[in-house]
């Protein structure tokens, strides 16, 4: 069980990579949906006996991760027309190394944190820090809209990761608002991408911070 | 005297197999595409045929034109002899060979990036400097590769560390480890062995100026090298340790075969990179290499 535990919480780790070296926004994006359908298999996988609770939560985040945000997310792309080109400030290369040393960081950090014996072997905090260093990564070193809302999604699989240290006590009503806050949230920017392009033509977040008239 | 006679016959065998698998390369890429495709022996009578050939020397190369390839194809050689076969073991072994074989595979690439530079022509040279910018990459990730399979057995001699037990850090080994074949044998996402096209050749750029058996030594070579990392690729995944002798050999082979057909496809399928996108797919073998070396320091701490 922590086998294929592990195995899947590596998949997501290695999707992080796969996400800092895409250079164009289809792939990104697919990249991140991918990495939060695995991680919604996680629940079911993690627990003895399947509750319908966390059948239910499992179900909502592969659709809501898998299906819903990156249909959102292309929709967007589509209707504000953004040519699918990533322009990275942090070069690939350089982003592919940082996200590689920050994998290898959280496993480091994650051997001397005082966990419970029964999380001591498995990849769950280590993913989960991995996952938020990436999302920083991609939000602080690329510049387009959608390509930072990509990043924050998986900054939020990796707090999604974190939380699910907690699954028998944390109550699954959170994990269930939080994925409601996120589809909203990425409906909201999918709304605000649009406007940002009719107003200044360019979806370039650097824009932003000059004024104008 | 034993031992001399079996230096011997797996000196033959290496340098008599080696060309061997250029040959079923091209095969399988002609089949794919519809083609019948040049003997598989085609390699063997090229050689032949550069043989007899005389040398050309220009006017301007120093002796290091002709010692270049010569100190690459005994270096090589010698390589070949470091790698264990399998259930034979490896013809030399000691502590430490494992640097020693990455050092002579690191001689044969900068004798070779040598002797392209005597011909005092700037294209020529410019295929030696993206060689060996590829080289410092790709080497990177055999460094990681290496130690990622020296930690589980605590050893740094080829021969024990080529019997790796299974562990999950095989499939990201496996991935890194043939990137870097394709790389360092110049294989067709980095470079295409086909083409002359000018501004995009890498290692045919490097020969252009040898002629006659000087240019054979050097395809030999290659093909040496492409051998070599085949069976270091196949030896460094599969669990063969436990295997009799027998199977152990069938596996190896098939092995080296599969690499071979996975070469083939990937020639087929793909078309060369960019040269902008080149570091992206090393630097991605190298991490591919690193995590495996992850996995094995945290497999063997816990």
């Amino acid at each position: 069980m922590s086998g294929t535990l592990n195995l899947l919480i590596g998949l997501a780790m290695g999707l992080n990579l796969i996400a800092l070296g895409s250079g164009r926004l289809p792939s990104l994006i697919r990249a991140m949906s991918l990495q939060g359908v695995v991680l919604g298999l996680l629940p079911l996988v993690m627990e003895h006996g399947i509750d319908w609770r966390i059948g239910l939560v499992a179900i909502a985040t592969i659709v809501g991760k898998g299906v819903i945000i990156p249909y959102l997310l292309r929709r967007a792309m589509r209707a504000a027309s953004i040519e699918s080109e990533i322009e990275p400030i942090i070069g690939y290369v350089p982003s592919l190394l940082l996200g590689a040393g920050s994998a290898i960081a959280a496993v480091a950090l994650a051997k001397t944190l005082p966990l419970l014996p029964e999380h001591n072997g498995s990849l769950l905090v280590p993913g989960s820090i991995a996952s938020i260093l990436t999302g920083f990564i991609l939000l602080i070193g690329r510049v387009k809209a959608i390509s930072q809302v990509c990043g924050y999604l998986i900054l939020e699989n990796g707090i999604y990761l974190f939380g699910l240290l907690l699954i028998h006590s944390m109550p699954l009503l959170v994990e269930a608002g939080l994925l409601l806050d996120l589809t909203v949230g990425v409906f909201v920017i999918g709304i605000i991408v649009d406007r940002i392009q009719r107003a200044f033509d360019s979806l370039d977040t650097r824009k932003l911070t000059a004024l104008r008239e | 005297m034993i031992w001399i006679i079996a230096l011997v016959l797996r000196l033959a065998l290496w340098l008599l197999l080696a060309p061997l698998f250029p040959g079923l390369i091209n095969k399988v890429k002609a089949w794919v595409a519809g083609r019948r495709g040049p003997s598989v022996l085609q390699l063997y009578y090229d050689l032949a045929r550069l043989w007899r050939k005389k040398v050309v020397l220009s006017t301007l190369v120093s002796p290091g034109f002709v010692i270049g390839p010569a100190v690459a194809w005994v270096a090589l050689a010698a390589a070949a002899l470091l790698l264990p076969l399998g259930p034979a073991g490896a013809a030399i072994s000691f502590r430490g060979d494992v640097i020693l074989f990455i050092y002579l595979l690191a001689l044969a690439r900068f004798c070779t990036a040598w002797a392209a530079m005597e011909t005092g022509s700037a294209f020529e040279g410019m295929g030696a400097a993206r060689e060996v910018s590829y080289a410092v990459l790709a080497e990177a990730a055999v460094m990681t590769a290496v130690l990622s399979l020296s930690i589980p057995s605590g050893s740094v001699s080829l021969v024990t560390m080529l019997t790796p037990p299974a562990w999950a850090g095989a499939v990201l080994l496996a991935a890194g480890l043939f990137t870097v074949l394709l790389a360092e044998n110049c294989r067709v996402p980095f470079d295409d062995p086909n083409t002359h096209l000018e501004l995009t050749m890498v290692h045919e750029v490097m020969v252009l100026d040898h002629s006659g058996p000087l240019l054979g030594v050097i395809l030999h070579g290659a093909s040496i090298k492409l051998l070599l990392f085949a069976v270091l690729l196949t030896e460094a995944v599969l669990p063969m340790a436990k295997l009799p002798p027998l199977a152990g050999a069938v596996v190896l082979t098939g092995g080296v075969l599969t690499v071979t057909l996975g070469i083939a496809l990937v020639e087929s399928m793909l078309a060369r990179f960019a040269f902008k996108r080149v570091p992206l797919l090393l630097t991605t073998a190298f991490i591919l290499c690193l995590f495996a070396l992850l996995l094995a320091w945290k497999g063997g701490a816990s």
